[in-house]
C-alpha cells in the first residue's frame, strides 16, 4: 500500500469538487425557466434511461474488463432477479435486495 | 416503497423521506463499500469523509480512490472526475426548464446534490407534476446524508474488512441502477434507447474508451430516441 500525502489528497478532493460542481450548476444557472426547443426537451427526456443503462451494462456484462455472458458471471445472474422484481413489483428495495442476495448466495455456495 | 405509486402524502419532510428511501437503502451499502476501499487504499478517515461531503459523486469517488492508490497525478484525477461527471450537465439541463421560479441559492443547493440517483428521483417526480422546492431539496440532502453515513461506517470498518465481495456490496451500485432504470423505461422507445446506450457503453468500455464512454453512449442513445420518436410523431407536443 502506497503512503499517501493526506494534504495532497485533500487538495485533489477540492479540485474534484470543483470539477463535479461546475457541470451540475452551469445549466441550472443559465437555463432555468427558459423554454427549450421541443426537440431538445424530447432529447433530454431520454437521458435518464440512456445514462442509467450506460452505467449499468458494462458493470454487468463486462465487470472484469472483458465480455462475460457465461453462467460464471455472478453479476449477470444477480441482475435477473433484480430486473424481474423491479419490473413485476415496482419495489426498489426488493430489487436491490434480490440482486445483492443472489450475488452473495452464488459466491457463498459457489466457493 | 413502490415506483408505481402516486406522490406520497404528508408534510414535505415526510414526502421527501418516502421518495428518497430507496436511494438511501442503496447509498448506505455503496457508501460503505467506498469507505472500505478508500481506507484500504490509504486515505485518512477525514479525507474519505471530505470527498463524500464535498464531491458527492459515487462512481467518480470509486475511480478517484483507484487512481490515488495507483499514484496518479492530481491534475489527472481532477480531469478524469470532470469527464466522468460531465453527464450531470445533461441532468441539470433536463431539470432547468421547470425551475424558472427558483432562487439562485436554491438552484445552487440542488446542483450540489445532483447525482445519477437523485436526478432519477427528480425526473420521476416531474412526471407527476411540478417539483416542490422544499421536498426536492430535502431529497438531495437526505440522499447525501445517507452517502456520508455509509462512507463513515466503511471508513471505520475498513481496517477490519479487506474484501466487500462476500456480502455483495460491490453489486449494490449495479442493483440500484437496475431498480432506477425499471422506473424510467416507460415506453418501448425508452426500452430501445436503454438497450442501445447500454450495449454501446459496454462496447466502448471493452475497446478501452473508459472515460468518455458513458457520456458518448448517453448522447447517442438519447439522439436515437429523439430521431425515432420524431419520425413517428413529428413535432407534436
Amino acid at each position: 500500500m502506497a503512503i499517501l500525502d493526506q494534504t495532497d489528497v485533500f487538495l485533489t478532493i477540492l479540485g474534484m469538487a470543483l470539477a463535479t460542481y461546475l457541470p451540475r450548476a452551469a445549466p441550472l444557472v443559465f437555463l432555468s425557466g427558459r423554454t427549450l426547443p421541443p426537440l431538445v426537451v424530447r432529447f433530454l427526456g431520454f437521458v435518464p434511461a440512456a445514462v442509467l443503462a450506460a452505467l449499468l451494462f458494462p458493470s454487468v456484462f463486462a465487470s472484469q474488463g472483458r465480455l462475460d455472458l457465461s453462467p460464471g458471471n455472478v453479476f449477470l445472474l444477480g441482475s435477473i432477479p433484480a430486473t424481474l422484481v423491479a419490473w413485476r413489483t415496482g419495489s426498489f428495495f426488493g430489487a436491490v435486495a434480490a440482486g445483492m442476495g443472489t450475488v452473495a448466495a452464488l459466491r457463498y455456495f459457489g466457493g | 416503497m413502490s415506483l408505481k405509486k402516486g406522490p406520497p402524502k404528508g408534510g414535505f419532510l415526510w414526502r421527501a423521506a418516502c421518495r428518497v428511501a430507496p436511494v438511501v437503502l442503496g447509498y448506505v451499502p455503496v457508501g460503505f463499500a467506498y469507505g472500505v476501499l478508500a481506507k484500504n487504499a490509504g486515505l485518512s478517515t477525514q479525507n474519505i469523509l471530505s470527498m463524500s461531503v464535498l464531491v458527492f459523486a459515487g462512481s467518480a469517488q470509486f475511480i478517484a480512490v483507484g487512481l490515488l492508490a495507483a499514484g496518479a497525478s492530481m491534475a489527472g484525477i481532477v480531469l478524469t472526475t470532470f469527464v466522468v461527471n460531465l453527464r450531470h450537465l445533461l441532468f441539470a439541463a433536463a431539470l432547468s426548464p421547470s425551475l424558472g421560479t427558483w432562487r439562485r441559492r436554491d438552484l445552487s443547493l440542488l446542483a450540489f446534490e445532483l447525482t445519477d440517483e437523485t436526478f432519477a428521483l427528480h425526473a420521476g417526480a416531474l412526471r407527476q407534476g411540478p417539483l416542490s422546492r422544499a421536498e426536492t431539496l430535502a431529497v438531495g440532502v437526505m440522499a447525501q446524508a445517507a452517502w456520508v453515513l455509509g462512507s463513515m461506517l466503511g471508513a471505520v470498518a475498513g481496517a477490519e474488512i479487506g474484501d466487500v465481495r462476500p456480502i455483495a456490496l460491490d453489486f449494490a451500485l449495479p442493483a440500484m441502477f437496475i431498480a432506477l432504470l425499471a422506473g424510467q423505461v416507460k415506453t418501448r422507445t425508452h426500452l430501445a434507447v436503454a438497450l442501445f446506450s447500454g450495449i454501446l457503453s459496454t462496447a466502448l468500455a471493452l475497446s478501452g474508451v473508459d472515460r468518455f464512454g458513458v457520456l458518448a453512449a448517453t448522447l447517442a442513445g438519447a439522439a436515437l430516441g429523439t430521431l425515432w420518436q420524431s419520425s413517428i410523431r413529428p413535432t407534436s407536443s
